[in-house]
């Protein structure tokens, strides 16, 4: 999957937890749970879906890999293969 | 026969707006099934049925502002026979055309009847519904399919979805009605600030608090999780915050003092420990709905309880019992809040835990300073119950069990 593919994907998944901002009004290099203003649980709810919708296991060790959008959507891209 | 009525869904509650019929006229009910929702200062909340038994009819349509304690829909007992209808059933094809949303709510339904059985001639007595179905019935929905996030965004807006370009057989979800939508109103919606400010102006007003504060090393905590999360996909994973909720709870059992309600006088003590979770929704405001007996529940299930009522509350979805029941509540800031947290009371309750942002802090253990993961616990308690001798004891009674995490 593209990084473009991916970037769509978690902006869907980030829609539905996030859906008053904006993906296109972020700072992409920025904390993730600043930039959308999410908690701890908001957080495993999005690896919870994103996991689900693109069969990966997400673990928990990876989360430092996780931490901007830009981030994020390039470890769904090289995770899904 | 049994009336089933508007519950009350808190003390500032007069009457409730029917937005949902969740059972049909003839479908079984059992204790605790949803049976419909009810549209409140506080959102959207469903209501549950307390019998086991099969509805009969509603006797409130949707949209119909109904006052608390006054019916809403009949339920059979098993094997009872359906009582006469008071009235017939209006023609399905030839609905009144709905009324604009600026439509003022109807008058408030009969008062509640100790034997409602009316003669079959009689003229109706409940109010006509204020949004009727719309004219393309046939073989389109009565009602719009509306998402919860959807349903929310309405009621933050004022927006009144019941109208037929919502009717139309699509599911409305939050995006179709983000352009049609008035502009938000600053701190929250006006009905989330008006019920925020009755109970913490009761509070304040009612309730001596006092103020306790400890500091508590989530060092073993923390890596419990990790080791728990190491091999368990995302949807089984624990959060901290829930081995915080279970050692609260667990503690309770020794200090009853922070555990029920004040009322009328006097403190009556719960035997359950109904956790209220006080939960930030978005745009919003707050509301704590209770997590029921997490005294008695283990950790997994303390946590996908706590991720279901979250995900309910966030969609805009929970029950009566949820907002009434809660005997304690805890609040926290998430890790991008600040170290301490001081709450207000929510009543009837007589105590609130904060929970700080979990940080590295330096620390002394051995001689040597070395950084630990710290948080800050408070307690606000009330003072006509309990004393910060034993608030002191709780709290530590917290902090130790936070450090054996194995056995929770």
């Amino acid at each position: 999957m593209t990084e473009t593919d991916a970037a769509t994907i978690l902006a869907e998944e980030l829609r539905r937890i996030a859906p008053d901002i904006d993906p296109a009004d972020i700072d992409r290099g920025g904390d993730l749970r600043e930039e959308f203003d999410i908690d701890s649980m908001d957080f495993l709810t999005l690896v919870t879906a994103l996991g689900k919708r693109l069969d990966i296991p997400m673990p928990e060790a990876d989360y430092p890999l996780m931490e901007s959008f830009d981030a994020l959507a390039a470890y769904l891209a090289r995770q899904s293969g | 026969m049994t009336e089933f009525r508007m519950p009350s869904l808190g003390s500032d509650m007069e009457a409730g707006i029917l937005v949902e019929q969740a059972v049909a006229p003839g479908e079984r009910l059992r204790a605790g099934d949803v049976i419909g929702a009810v549209e409140t200062q506080k959102g959207v909340i469903e209501i549950e049925v307390f019998q086991n038994g099969t509805l009969d009819r509603w006797l409130a349509d949707i949209g119909a502002k109904v006052p608390v304690g006054a019916p809403l829909a009949v339920i059979l007992a098993d094997g009872e026979p359906s009582q006469p209808e008071p009235r017939p059933e209006p023609p399905e094809v030839e609905p009144p055309p709905p009324e604009p949303p600026e439509a003022p709510p109807p008058e408030p339904g009969p008062p509640p009847q100790e034997v409602p059985v009316s003669p079959p001639d009689e003229a109706p007595e409940f109010p006509p519904t204020e949004i009727p179905p719309g004219p393309e019935f046939g073989a389109l929905p009565t009602r719009p399919r509306i998402t919860p996030a959807a349903r929310r965004f309405a009621a933050a807006r004022g927006m009144n979805l019941d109208t037929p370009e919502y009717r139309d057989g699509r599911t409305v979800t939050r995006r179709d009605l983000e352009a049609a939508a008035p502009a938000p109103a600053a701190g929250g919606t006006p009905d989330f600030r008006t019920a925020i400010a009755a109970a913490m102006s009761r509070s304040k007003r009612e309730i001596p608090h006092y103020y306790l504060s400890h500091d508590v090393d989530l060092t073993a905590a923390e890596a419990f999780v990790a080791e728990a999360n190491a091999g368990r996909a995302p949807s089984d994973r624990l959060l901290i915050g829930a081995l915080c909720a279970k050692a609260l709870a667990l503690a309770l059992a020794r200090f009853p003092e922070f555990n029920g309600h004040y009322s009328g006088g006097a403190f009556t003590p719960s035997g359950a420990v109904h956790l209220g979770f006080a939960i930030n929704i978005r745009s919003q405001g707050l509301v704590a709905p209770a997590l029921f007996d997490a005294e008695a529940l283990g950790l997994d299930a303390l946590m996908q309880n706590l991720r279901d009522l979250t995900a309910r509350v966030r969609a805009g979805r929970f029950r009566a019992r949820e907002l009434s029941d809660a005997t304690i509540t805890l609040t926290s800031l998430g890790e991008r809040g600040t170290d301490a947290v001081f709450g207000v009371i929510y009543p009837p309750q007589v105590a609130i835990v904060g929970m700080g942002a979990p940080r590295q802090r330096p620390v002394v253990r051995d001689g040597a300073v070395v950084p630990r993961l710290m948080t800050t616990l408070t307690l606000a308690a009330d003072h006509r119950v309990s004393d910060g001798h034993r608030g002191a004891l709780f709290l530590r009674a917290i902090d130790k069990t936070l450090q054996h995490p194995g056995l929770l």
